[in-house]
């Protein structure tokens, strides 16, 4: 297929899902009032709902579903492997820990901004160490491998952090704000990560180029004029700017960004770098439908998007490979 | 291109691997870079190429190439690495293209300049008829010499090229060779590694031995590949024999010394 027929077709499909997401809710609304309250205005009830609850959450839908997405496609491009995802870098579970850090001590009541500024703190800390160790050593596999550690170093202080909890109640916070959600976010939330999102596109959109170079091998690319070091900082730089940001307003919010390269790869003609856009698109796509389904599905007792994209993604991510054996991606 | 390296040494993880080595390439030559396996072949080509840090100096045509921008260096020394990476299952077409990458804008389409360029880069490498395939779906011969076509395409004054026979066939290993004499013909530098001796005796003008790190000997074939360099370097016996068109070299034992070692 066409990139250009593709990234139009994804675009129309995020449209429509965005619009999807302001029209569904408990409170009923027709839709021509919907948008009315959203744009003019209207009933004081309607213009809160559509303004406060629902634009926040479908704008959060786009912004973190195309950072997801965009992420894993230039993950697994810069890897040249498959499996690679947005968290492996470390990034998603360091945030995860300032935030439980926030939870933890108590500050989470005391602002809105208390919970994405720990998250972010936390993701900041794994650039620190990333960064210094991609200029000391400069090789891809030590980054990666230092970003598993930091994983599992975060994982284990995130579960320290659970063990000690002063109260269940502490605990239950903790864990359900693990799962991710989209659900009670405010523009704040949208205002926090917008920016830091949008240049994290913008870096991870610089390295396209590096990361179809990246298809022959490290040595093919530097001897075809990419320069590694600067391409390791986009990469590292976009994606936990993305993947920080996502999680300080999110919580972690799994699979999407492994799972939708694969969706909309075999659209394209697999060059990694024309992978990002569409992946992104994707993503966003993905996210929105799955908040909607969250919605839908038990209207009372409302699922975390976050646990929705595993247990959707996970068996289909398995179809995909068995279906996918011969092909070897 | 002219290259000159001079005093090039390379220390890996403090350990010296390379060097100091110095020599010349002169513009429409065809080198071959001759030594057993760990002698520092494939490290001296990555320092030529810019891909390793090393002491020294390396110009070509009088331009500083250890200075110089990455992109501005790739439109002057296309390098083919040992290594045979494909990581995704692009066609043939669209890999040969990638050789394009420091010549054009991103994300453009290819000019009709950059479609002949790498069609006549598929066709000196025999691989046009699979221009359409998926490059993974391809045999390990097939690939080899896809990639070779997209250094070919690269269209550089120098090209390096580490073991680029390594896996063919007999009748690809010759045609391989064909083509770069073809591109000396058009004034392009070609450095090739090699391990078969009478492919490197009868496709090179000259032959360049590395032992240890050290140029042992360099010229031209016939008065290099002798038996006492064959032993020395390599601890071999081979026989040696000449018809009209150069030297055949076949490895027939291990010599003395090796073998003594060996046990």
């Amino acid at each position: 297929m066409n990139t250009l027929r593709l990234n139009a077709g994804l675009s129309a499909a995020v449209i429509v899902l965005l619009a999807l997401s302001l029209l569904v809710g408990p409170a009923r609304f027709g839709p021509l009032d919907s948008l009315r309250a959203l744009i003019a205005g209207g009933d004081e009830a309607t213009i809160i709902i559509m303004r406060e609850i629902r634009l926040p959450r479908a704008l959060l839908g786009v912004l973190i579903g195309f950072s997801l997405g965009a992420s894993g496609a230039v993950l697994q491009g810069f890897l040249r492997n498959p499996l690679a995802e947005p968290g492996i870098i470390g990034v998603s579970a360091t945030a995860s820990l300032g935030a439980v850090i926030v939870f933890y001590s108590g500050m989470a009541g005391a602002s809105i901004l208390a919970l994405p500024a720990g998250a972010l703190a936390g993701a900041l800390v794994a650039v620190l160490i990333l960064m210094a160790i991609a200029a000391r050593h400069g090789s891809t596999l030590t980054l990666i491998l230092s970003g598993v550690a930091l994983s599992s170093l975060a994982g284990a202080l995130t579960s320290l952090a659970l063990n000690l909890s002063p109260n269940p109640f502490a605990s239950y916070e903790i864990i359900f704000w693990l799962l991710g959600s989209l659900k009670d976010r405010s523009m704040v939330h949208v205002w926090i990560a917008l920016p830091l999102m949008l240049a994290g596109w913008a870096m991870l959109f610089a390295s396209a180029r590096a990361l179809d170079a990246l298809t022959l091998g490290e040595e093919s690319a530097s001897s075809l004029g990419i320069g590694m070091g600067r391409t390791r900082l986009m990469v590292v730089g976009g994606v936990a700017l993305c993947v920080g940001a996502a999680t300080a307003v999110a919580g972690a919010i799994g699979f999407v960004g492994l799972v939708v390269p694969h969706l909309v790869r075999p659209l394209t003609d697999r060059m990694p770098g024309s992978l990002i856009l569409p992946a992104g698109l994707g993503g966003a796509a993905l996210l929105l439908a799955a908040d909607v389904a969250c919605r839908v599905a038990i209207p009372a007792r409302e699922l975390n998007v976050g646990v929705l994209t595993a247990l959707i993604g996970a068996p289909f991510f398995l179809w995909l490979v068995a279906r996918a054996r011969r092909e070897a991606f | 291109m002219r290259l000159d390296a001079h005093d090039v040494a390379v220390t890996l993880a403090g350990r010296k691997v390379l060097g100091p080595v110095t020599l010349s390439l002169a513009p429409g030559e065809v080198v071959g870079l001759l030594g057993p396996n760990g002698a520092g072949k494939s490290t001296l080509m990555r320092a030529l190429a810019g891909l390793v840090g090393c002491t020294g100096a390396i110009r070509g045509d009088g331009a500083d190439l250890v200075a110089m921008a990455e992109r501005e260096r790739a439109r002057r020394v296309a390098y083919l690495p040992q290594a045979r990476i494909i990581g995704w299952p692009l066609v043939v077409r669209d890999i040969v293209l990638l050789g394009r990458m420091p010549w054009r804008p991103y994300g453009t389409r290819p000019s009709d300049a950059d479609v002949a360029i790498c069609d006549e880069a598929m066709r000196l490498m025999d691989v046009a008829h699979l221009a359409g395939r998926p490059a993974t779906e391809l045999s390990g011969g097939e690939q080899a010499r896809v990639l070779a076509a997209r250094a070919v395409a690269q269209d550089t004054p120098l090209l390096i090229a580490d073991e680029p026979a390594a896996g063919l066939d007999p009748a690809h290993q010759i045609a391989m060779m064909a083509a770069f004499r073809i591109l000396a013909g058009r004034r392009r530098t070609v450095l090739v590694s090699l391990h078969d001796l009478t492919l490197a005796a009868r496709w090179c003008d000259r032959v360049i031995v590395l032992d240890r790190g050290q140029i042992a000997a360099e010229g031209a074939p016939g008065g290099v590949l002798g038996a006492a360099l064959l032993r020395d370097v390599y601890g071999i016996t081979a026989h040696v024999a000449h018809d009209d068109q150069g030297l055949i070299l076949a490895p027939l034992a291990l010599s003395a010394a090796a073998a003594g070692g060996a046990e």
